[in-house]
Formats: structure tokens, C-alpha cells, sequence
């Protein structure tokens, strides 16, 4: 008779890059049966997903515009975890460098590009920042758990937006909940004329380049992962684990806080109610699935990208709901992080 | 009779081989020792015999009966117990909850039952413990009694420890040792799992010593002495440190006055402490585990904030300085968690710059070369068996000091604060620590040694001072020192004002 064990041993080290890729099967094989309740055939769902967003070029546009925010709140996640700071308030943190965009877009009247794409950036940035501090600081000076405040700042910038758009912000013309249109000045110019692609994909590039070059190339780098690994290491070593943190931290604020204002400059060109739609939490499965560095960060965006432009067309096509896209997304952060964990053990036959 | 036969083990892990063809048995009623460096197989064999691991080739025979063990349950069933070196106690659960937990039958456990047996236990074994206190109230030596408790309980008869010394202070260690030698009477069998060569010599009948996963011979305690299980450990007869004479002092390096630290539980760790270390020598600080060294050693180290007190290094006043400004005054901190204090995620060539990466940028940036040439370096220097990009998690324990030391050394530092530097280490680590220390000495260096090993401070200290409950007993010089006077100041006497060494 043989019976299976599981025991405790770490797989080899080349198995870890190929995790994402293993989980991607499976959540397949998980969400089939969703799929299958929602009314659609699975196998035309998938083909939905990973062929038909890239079959067209138009399409494989859309799909870089869909990772552009991605790309960016991936990289704030994934830059807050490296150090060991656990910032799931990239939603809020887009939001805020949302308003201050809108702003900027309403108080520049009539400025050069020159003038007002910058001041965008920085305006995003900025707000982002801003709407990062209190947990920051709360965590460096009193030790609260900032996954819990992060979280918790989510849920007021709604309130403060809600509050902007019903109120001071309205647009006086359509009484529409939604902020008056930036000023041309400040608009992220297109890439390629006649497609949503914008300015604000360039942004998010450059900004993950950066990130990677600060990770692994300087001190500051070096300091941050090392408080990330064990902060009693490296407070050991005379790293000031508060002030690297809170650094990380604002910075990862301001990157989130970018992606808010690319979705302004580059998409709406005014404040809405319905702009993020969870791209602050997208990223943070952006950052897992990526192995929290540039290149994966990257590529799990733009993959989540194309789910995200084959739920429309299968909803379209189909008469699906939209939110099976969103399904597909969590089945496969959980499936992955499962994943992770179960390399540590291996199953063995025993006689 | 054999209590038990192992014959033949192979154990592979990937291309490691760590039992290469071992052999092992053990009398009924004999207390057995395995001794060998770290990474030569015992624990790998034991794991063995409890069923935590299965071996790849070769016989396990217990009571003379071929068996086949592949969990510790089979073992529990074959009356073989272990007790780890890391507990398995569930620290809010009491003594008595804990020995029946785990235990198949009904679902309803009569509590009051168990204790009442549980004390029966107790007193038949002679291994004092109160059924109903609660795990986290206990210390690490009655955790340990606990632990045997456990095993005998579950009527092993023969019982495995893996370095049960290794968390006990001096007195635990002779409370251990004497219910090992009545439950040796009572016919129980023990494999005692240790480094340390004078344990062995007292307590067990046999040796067998273990290097690099293969049989280095089985012995006779009575045949044998320390020297020859030395030289079958590591291969090469090289045991303690020979010392000098007496030597000039230097001028005075660190002074340390009326420093008084409190403890994370609120209590006085170290009351009113003065210690001055000149250049040129190596003061131990010797004392039982617990009496403030660990808290000495973080002050020292800039991890700790003191209550009132100074601490001046090399003319700079240290006394609140984080461990940054610590290093900048030439303090060079071997600490006695090597593991929480450095990363084991990051390699080998990361740890070692990671206290002075300002020395290896260019233009802003990490200077990846100059890196990699200091950790090869520093990797030859030192005699490390590493690479640069290994993971420093995946080093022994010896090369993992060595990482430390090599770190920290590099700096030059006019003052080391090493705390127990040696712990856990194999021969051949040891020695090459304390060749290090007394190299820094003769350098010029000012050492503390912080350590409540009694020959280490014994062989290495030109002066000697005794910590005992945060107090400074007294201080001797290192030919006054004898292990007798030593002994009645760590146990509290302090020292006569008359025979105080200047």
C-alpha cells in the first residue's frame, strides 16, 4: 500500500520565476466552472482573454492603456514591499493624485505643455504623497499596523471625492458629479493619434526603470530591502529603519498617487466618481505577481491588461457580466500566493 | 542487548550526501554520546531514528527487531523519544495539557485524571514539574524537564536529546544530569547529542564520533580523554588556546560608569556597572546566562537605551548613540543573535558591506566590483567557505560568525565587543575565533568578551570580571583567576576588597 506525506523542503530556486506562469493554468481550470454558471463557454472565454485582446492592433493598444495605471500602482506596491512596508492604499493614494491633477487642470488656465504636464506629474505625485503621510507616519512614530490605516485612508478619499464632485467641484453646466475638464495645457499628449495610448505610459516605464535602479543599485537600495528582509538586521547595522521607512513609504504614495493623475491627464481629463475602479488593489496583485521587481511588475500588468480588455469584449460578445475579468484577477493573486507557499513542501510516497 | 541498530545509513539531500554508510548502536541502559562539528550528521541521523526524515539506504533495528520508522509517531510507538532543541510546547496550555495533547482516543479529556497521572509521572521518574503550571511561566530549564517528562510519558525507553545543554545555564545543566543518571538506573537508554567534550566525558559511558557524515570511531569514555575525542572531530589535535604571560596594558579604551540599564520587563538589568578596557587586552566578562550580559553587550552595541549611566569609546561619548554612530567610534560589535542581526535573505557579499556601504559607492551608485572584491576578499582573509552571492542563510553556523566577524574586522575597530562569539560553533570555528580575538589584542585592539563559557574567558582573558544579577562581583587578573574563585562570584560572592586586582 503506498499512502502520500507532505513534508517541509524549500523547492530549488529556479522554481520560483515560474510560479506566475504555473498559476495561470490553474486559475484558468479554477474559473472555468464561474464561467460556466455565468452562461459562457470557457474555452471561447480564455481564448477572449489571452488571444483576441493581442489579435489586433488596436486592441493590443487598448491593452497597454489598461496596464498604464497598472504599471504604475504595481510599481508603488511592489517598491512599499520591497522595504517591507505593506501599502494597500494605492487605491486611495490614485485617488488623491487624482484631485490634486484635477486641480491643477482647473488652476492652469492656458499654460504651455511645457508647464502643464509637469506640474501634472508633480501635482499627482504630490497628492499621492500627501494621502500616504498619516499612515506613514503613524507607523514610524507609534507602530500602528499600516496595512490597517492604509486601508482604512481608502475608504475616506471616496468620501472626499464624493464631496468635491456633489459639491464645490460640480460642473456647473451639466450638473454631472464630475470636475470641470483640465485645461488643454495639461493633457497627456497621445502616443499614437486616434488611440487612448497617452504620455502617461511613457511615465509609468521610466518609473519602473527608476525603481529598479533604486532598488538594486544604490545604497538607498540596499537599505531599503535589507529593512524589508529583517528590520533587526538592519537597525543592527545602522540603517535608521524609521526614516528609510517613512521614506519608502511617501514614495510609494507618490507613485500611486501618479497613476491617478495619468487617468486624469490621460483618459477623462476630469475627475469622476468611477475613475479607479480598484486599480490601487490591481496593483497590488500586479506586485506579487510580479515577484515584487520592475521586469515582472511589468509583465504581470500588461497580462492583467489583457484580462481586463477581454472582459469587455466578452462581455460585449457574449452578454457576460464584465466583473468575470475581476474574478479571474483575485482567483489568481490567491492561486499564486498559494502557491509560494505550498513550494515549501514537497509530497512524498511512502511505503 | 542493543536498545538499538543502525546499520549502513545512507542519506542523500540532492547532491549533499549527509550519512555516508553510518553505523551506530546503543547499549540498554547506556548513556550514548554523539559527537561531532556542525554539519557532520548527527542530527540528520537522529531525525533518522524519530522518523522525521527517512533514510535512503540501511537497516534501523530496535530491541534487537528489524523496524521501519516514518513518523515520530512509529517512533513514539517503538518507545523512542527526542527532545529537540527547539521545544514543542504550547506556552499558554499547562504541564499536564501539553503531555496528552496529540494523544488519539476521546474527545473529552478528564483534566484533573491527567494531572493526578502526570504527577505520578513526575514523582516514579523523579523529574520535578507542577502538572498545572502553565508552559510560558516555566524557564527554559523546566521546559526541558518538561520535554523528557513528555517523552518518558509516552513510555519511550530510549530517549534522544539534540544538545539539551546548549539552552541551560551551569545549575540547570547539573539538575538535568542528575535525572539522566537516575533514569539510566531505572534501564532508560540515552543518545546525548553535544560539542561539548567535558559533558561527554562526564555523564556517558560510550562516544561515537561522527565527521562528515561518517563513522569516525566509537569509544569508550573510560579509554579515551578530551584530547582524542578532539582530534577524531575535527581530524587535527588542536584544542584550547595556548596563552601568554603576563602583559603590559595599554591605555584605557573603554570606560563604562555606573551604567544601569532596565530590562523589556521593566526590571534592572545591569545596576550601577563599571568596567574600564584598556588597549592591548581581552577583559572577560564572565557569568551565568541571564545576569545582564545580553543587555550589556545590546548597550554596547547601540540596540539598547540605558537608564543613567556613560559609555565612552576611544574618547566619545557612546552613551545614546545608535548603532551607526556606535561603529563611527570605533566599535566593532560581534553580537550573540548572529542570526537577528544579520539578513539572511541577502548574500554573503550584501552583509558584508552593509554596515559601511557608504565606502562603496561611485557617483551616487553601489559600486558592484568594488563589492564583489572586498566580499572575495574578506571571504580569503577570514576563511570562509562561502561564495559572494551565496544567501548567508544557507551558511553554517561557523561561517555565518565567520561573515560577522569578517564584517566587522574589516573596519579596524580600536574596541570589539564580542558576546559569546563562539556559541553553537564547531571546534574548528572556535579556534579560529579565538585566534581572531587574540590577534585584535595583540593588534592593539581594547576586546570585552562577553561569555559564560568558563574556559573560553579562562584561556583568552588577561583580566577577568564577574557579572552576577547586573553586579560586578569583582575583577581578577588572569593568573589569580582560578576556576574556583571565578565560580563562587558567579554564584554571588563578591570579591574581598584586598584581593581586588587594580
Amino acid at each position: 500500500m503506498t499512502k502520500l506525506k507532505i513534508e517541509r523542503a524549500a523547492a530549488p530556486g529556479w522554481v520560483k520565476p515560474l510560479i506566475p506562469i504555473i498559476a495561470i493554468p490553474v486559475t484558468f481550470l479554477i474559473t472555468s466552472l464561474v464561467i460556466l454558471l455565468a452562461g459562457a463557454n470557457p474555452l471561447q472565454a480564455f481564448y477572449q482573454f489571452l488571444v483576441v485582446p493581442l489579435s489586433t492592433k488596436s486592441s493590443a493598444i487598448e491593452v497597454l492603456v489598461k496596464s498604464t495605471p497598472l504599471l504604475l500602482t504595481g510599481a508603488a506596491a511592489a517598491f512599499a514591499f520591497a522595504g517591507g512596508y505593506w501599502n494597500i492604499g494605492g487605491e486611495g493614494q490614485l485617488y488623491a493624485g487624482a484631485i490634486m491633477a484635477a486641480w491643477v487642470g482647473m488652476v492652469f488656465k492656458g499654460v504651455s505643455p511645457w508647464i502643464g504636464i509637469p506640474a501634472m506629474i508633480v501635482g499627482g505625485m504630490l497628492g499621492g504623497l500627501i494621502w500616504a503621510f498619516p499612515s506613514a507616519i503613524l507607523k514610524v512614530k507609534l507602530g500602528v499596523d499600516e496595512i490597517v490605516t492604509t486601508l482604512l485612508m481608502n475608504s475616506i478619499v471616496t468620501s472626499v471625492v464624493s464631496y468635491l464632485l456633489n459639491g464645490p467641484w460640480r460642473d456647473p453646466e451639466t450638473m454631472w458629479p464630475q470636475s470641470p475638464d483640465i485645461d488643454p495645457g495639461t493633457v497627456f499628449f497621445k502616443l499614437i493619434p486616434r488611440t487612448r495610448l497617452h504620455f502617461g505610459f511613457i511615465v509609468a516605464v521610466v518609473v519602473l526603470i527608476i525603481i529598479w535602479i533604486v532598488i538594486n543599485r544604490t545604497g538607498f537600495g540596499l537599505k531599503m530591502r535589507a529593512i524589508g528582509l529583517s528590520k533587526e538586521g538592519a537597525r543592527f547595522a545602522g540603517i535608521k529603519v524609521d526614516k528609510t521607512m517613512l521614506i519608502v513609504a511617501l514614495v510609494s504614495g507618490a507613485i500611486a498617487g501618479l497613476a491617478g493623475a495619468g487617468e486624469v491627464a490621460g483618459i477623462q481629463f476630469h475627475l469622476i466618481d468611477s475613475l479607479s475602479d480598484s486599480l490601487g488593489y490591481s496593483g497590488v496583485i500586479v506586485a506579487t505577481l510580479g515577484g515584487l521587481n520592475s521586469i515582472g511588475v511589468g509583465l504581470a500588468a500588461i497580462f492583467l491588461g489583457m484580462i481586463d480588455t477581454g472582459a469587455q469584449t466578452l462581455s460585449r460578445t457574449m452578454g457576460v457580466p464584465v466583473y468575470l475579468g475581476d474574478v479571474v484577477q483575485s482567483t489568481l493573486l490567491l492561486v499564486t500566493l498559494s502557491l509560494f507557499l505550498l513550494q515549501n513542501f514537497r509530497l512524498r510516497r511512502v511505503k | 542487548m542493543h536498545a538499538v541498530e543502525l546499520k549502513g545509513i545512507v542519506k542523500k539531500f540532492g547532491d549533499l550526501t549527509a550519512l555516508d554508510h553510518v553505523n551506530f548502536d546503543l547499549e540498554k541502559g547506556e548513556i550514548h554520546a554523539l559527537l561531532g562539528e556542525n554539519g557532520a550528521g548527527k542530527t540528520t541521523l537522529m531525525r533518522i531514528l524519530y522518523g522525521l526524515y527517512t533514510e535512503d539506504e540501511g537497516q534501523i533495528r530496535i530491541n534487537e527487531e528489524p523496524a521501519v520508522i516514518h513518523s515520530p509517531k512509529d517512533a513514539i510507538k517503538l518507545g523512542v523519544g527526542m527532545v529537540t532543541q527547539h521545544f514543542t510546547l504550547v506556552p499558554t496550555l499547562t504541564v499536564a495539557e501539553n503531555l496528552v495533547l496529540g494523544e488519539s482516543g476521546s474527545i473529552a479529556v478528564n483534566l484533573a485524571d491527567v494531572e493526578k497521572k502526570v504527577a505520578a509521572a513526575s514523582e516514579r521518574f523523579g523529574i520535578p514539574v507542577n502538572p498545572k503550571a502553565l508552559i510560558k511561566h516555566l524557564s527554559v530549564g523546566e521546559r526541558q524537564r518538561v520535554e523528557i517528562l513528555k517523552a518518558l510519558y509516552h513510555e519511550a525507553n530510549v530517549l534522544i536529546l539534540d544538545e539539551p545543554t546548549a539552552v541551560l545555564v551551569p545549575q540547570e545543566v547539573d539538575v538535568l544530569f542528575e535525572a539522566l543518571l537516575r533514569l539510566q538506573k531505572k534501564g532508560l537508554s540515552v543518545i546525548f547529542i553535544s560539542h561539548h567534550l567535558n559533558e561527554v566525558m562526564h555523564i556517558c559511558q560510550r562516544v561515537t564520533v561522527l565527521r562528515d557524515g561518517k563513522n569516525s570511531g566509537t569509544v569508550k569514555v573510560c579509554d579515551t580523554d578530551m584530547k582524542e575525542l578532539a582530534n577524531m572531530m575535527v581530524g587535527r589535535e588542536n584544542f584550547g588556546v595556548k596563552r601568554q604571560d603576563v602583559r603590559e596594558q595599554g591605555k584605557v579604551e573603554l570606560v563604562i560608569e555606573d551604567l544601569c540599564v532596565t530590562d523589556k520587563k521593566g526590571l534592572e538589568a545591569l545596576k550601577h556597572v563599571s568596567l574600564e578596557v584598556h588597549r592591548n587586552e581581552i577583559l572577560g566578562l564572565a557569568g551565568v546566562s541571564g545576569n545582564g550580559q545580553a543587555e550589556l553587550s545590546a548597550v554596547l552595541c547601540g540596540m539598547q537605551k540605558i537608564a543613567s549611566g556613560k559609555v565612552i569609546a576611544g574618547g566619545v561619548d557612546i552613551s545614546h548613540a545608535d548603532p551607526n554612530c556606535v561603529c563611527a567610534a570605533g566599535v566593532g560589535r560581534i553580537p550573540e543573535d548572529r542570526h537577528a542581526n544579520m539578513i539572511g535573505e541577502m548574500t554573503v557579499a550584501e552583509n558584508l558591506i552593509l554596515d559601511q556601504m557608504n565606502n562603496f559607492k561611485k557617483n551616487g551608485f553601489l559600486d558592484k566590483g568594488k563589492i564583489q572584491k572586498n566580499a572575495e576578499e574578506l571571504i580569503k582573509r577570514f576563511k570562509i567557505k562561502a561564495k559572494p552571492q551565496d544567501r548567508v542563510r544557507t551558511l553554517s553556523g561557523g561561517n555565518m560568525q565567520k561573515v560577522m566577524i569578517a564584517r566587522t574586522l574589516s573596519q579596524n575597530p580600536s574596541i570589539v565587543i564580542a558576546s559569546q562569539p563562539t556559541r553553537g560553533l564547531d571546534v574548528g570555528a572556535t579556534d579560529y575565533v579565538r585566534a581572531t580575538l587574540l590577534e585584535q589584542r595583540d593588534r592593539g585592539a581594547a576586546v570585552l568578551l562577553l561569555s559564560e563559557d568558563l574556559e573560553e574567558i579562562m584561556a583568552l582573558s588577561d583580566r577577568i570580571a564577574v557579572i552576577f544579577e547586573g553586579k560586578i562581583m569583582g575583577i581578577l587578573s588572569a593568573q589569580e583567576a582560578t576556576a574556583e574563585k571565578l565560580g563562587l562570584m558567579m554564584a554571588g560572592s563578591p570579591l574581598s576588597p584586598e584581593r581586588q586586582a587594580a
